[in-house]
């Protein structure tokens, strides 16, 4: 189950996914991440108005285990947070794919998108791990 | 993982769902499928079974036991009954701790077990050969023989009890020998219950045996908030060859009157200069102190670090063992916690966060 990889999304190497409609993209992490990090207990996100830049952190999910930084896929302004994961961050075990979605970005330029993993190419790096 | 030692319930793990993970040259269990939090709930709700069997076990026999290991020792063992087990360190020349340890006394004056941590096994072997070499007694590594499991909680006496009669009048850190095992009520949980030595090749029944009486596996991670609630010291967080034995609560094991042995001197001195202390740390705001962090004063003022951390799974809160600076907190007891890059109002409580002996 944690291994599923939709093929509607982009990815990122830290195991981010994005969802790109037009030039909004929705952000969480993937079944993997949440599998391997265990229960989330934590979880800080950048809010509405800031910026985020490719590849730079726009928050931080704590497991009991350890913190991880969480990567933008893209470079653009955060005009939505997901505000339930500050109140329940198990949502983001409890359904990563959907309810657990990070943040929505509108992103400046569709161009990054194309150094972004394609599922393939996610499924390839998770099954090495 | 391939060169990691693997205790003989490691089949068992891996075929009940246990994520494995590297640790001090083993392989062991994580957490099983319930997660970290159920197993820790379940072990203060009910009885958990732990397999601890990467523990050392070190044996110091001959007529001269008492008098080696008592050496080693700023405990005073001398007074030790056959059955009963008391909870110390080897202190070396400086007064650090080299490792934490329990001796079981089996046979007074002449024969002794010491339990002692799988990352110092080899290190404390090597201090103990080292030092007692001028004495009358065989100092032997048998942990190849034996697997350890724990089990704890408030039903795991009774649970014990069911199998080994005689468990349940013991009192805390007295033991009783079986045929085959030693059975021990001490812990590393905060809870009531047993650890019990076992002979590697019996292990897999005796850790079915009490599953099969409704014990539950807890694994590692859990393992570690279980001790942290407790404020039970882990050695490598709390302690460590260069850290004052009087500043890592240590002192009720340092005997007022025993002399002579290694580290006596060093200890004398390190009592004067404790300027620091453990404390209790709860964040008063959602975070999780983690190992490392510091710790600053209302005005700023660096006056420690966390020594271990984590989410309080009974108070669902930050909270951390800390060692800090005595004077500091001795009024105030509101200070903060860096994480990352923001100040975390935090409160400095008394130890443990949950007691349930």
């Amino acid at each position: 189950m944690s291994n599923k990889v939709p093929d509607d999304l982009y990815y990122t190497k830290e195991h981010e996914w994005a969802y790109v409609d037009e030039n909004i993209v929705t952000v969480g992490v993937t079944g993997y991440a949440q599998d391997t990090l265990g229960e989330i207990v934590y979880a800080e996100l950048k809010d509405e108005g800031l910026k985020v830049t490719q590849n730079e952190t726009f928050g931080v999910i704590e497991s009991v285990k350890s913190v991880s930084d969480l990567f933008s896929p893209v470079t653009g302004t955060v005009i939505e947070m997901n505000s339930a994961i500050i109140d329940n961050p198990g949502i983001i075990n409890d359904d990563p794919w959907n309810d657990g979605w990070l943040i929505r970005i509108e992103m400046d330029s569709e161009k990054e998108l194309a150094s972004l993993l394609k599922p393939s190419d996610y499924k390839k790096l998770i099954a090495k791990s | 993982m391939t060169d990691l030692k693997k205790t003989p319930l490691h089949e068992w793990h891996k075929n009940n769902g246990a994520k494995m993970t590297s640790f001090a040259g083993w392989e062991m269990p994580i957490q099983y499928v319930e997660g970290i939090k159920q197993e820790h709930l379940f072990t203060r709700d009910k009885a958990s079974l732990f397999d601890v069997s990467h523990m050392g076990e070190l044996f110091f026999r001959g007529p001269e036991a008492l008098k080696a290991l008592s050496y080693l020792l700023p405990t005073d063992i001398d007074n030790l009954k056959k059955g009963h087990a008391q909870y110390s360190f080897f202190c070396n020349s400086r007064g650090g701790v080299v490792d934490d340890l329990i001796v079981y006394c089996i046979e007074e004056t002449t024969q002794y077990l010491v339990c002692v941590n799988a990352s110092n096994l080899q290190k404390a072997y090597k201090h103990v050969l080292e030092n007692t070499s001028s004495f009358d007694a065989q100092v032997t590594d048998e942990s190849e023989s034996w697997a350890q499991i724990a089990l704890q909680g408030p039903k795991a006496l009774d649970i014990c009890e069911e199998l080994y009669t005689g468990v349940k009048s013991l009192k805390p850190f007295q033991f009783m020998k079986t045929e085959d095992l030693i059975i021990a009520q001490t812990g590393y949980t905060g809870e009531p219950g047993v650890e019990i030595f076992v002979p590697v090749e019996k292990a897999l029944n005796l850790w079915t045996s009490f599953i099969e009486k409704g014990a539950k596996p807890c694994g590692l991670a859990a393992r570690d908030s279980l001790r942290l609630e407790a404020a039970l010291n882990l050695y490598g967080n709390e302690l460590s060859e260069d850290s004052n034995p009087f500043e890592r609560r240590m002192g009720f094991t340092i005997s007022k009157t025993k002399k002579g042995y290694l580290g006596y001197e060093a200890l004398l001195e390190l009592k004067d200069k404790a300027t620091h202390a453990l404390k209790g740390l709860k964040s008063l705001e959602r975070a999780i102190p983690r190992k490392g962090y510091e710790i600053f004063s209302l005005e700023g003022k660096l006056i420690g670090h966390v020594t271990s951390g984590t989410l309080s799974p009974v108070l669902d809160q930050g909270i951390a063992m800390v060692w800090i600076d005595k004077k500091s907190v001795e009024r105030e007891k509101k200070v903060q916690v860096k994480v990352r890059d923001k100040f975390v109002q935090s409160e400095i409580v008394s130890l443990p966060f949950v007691k349930n002996i």
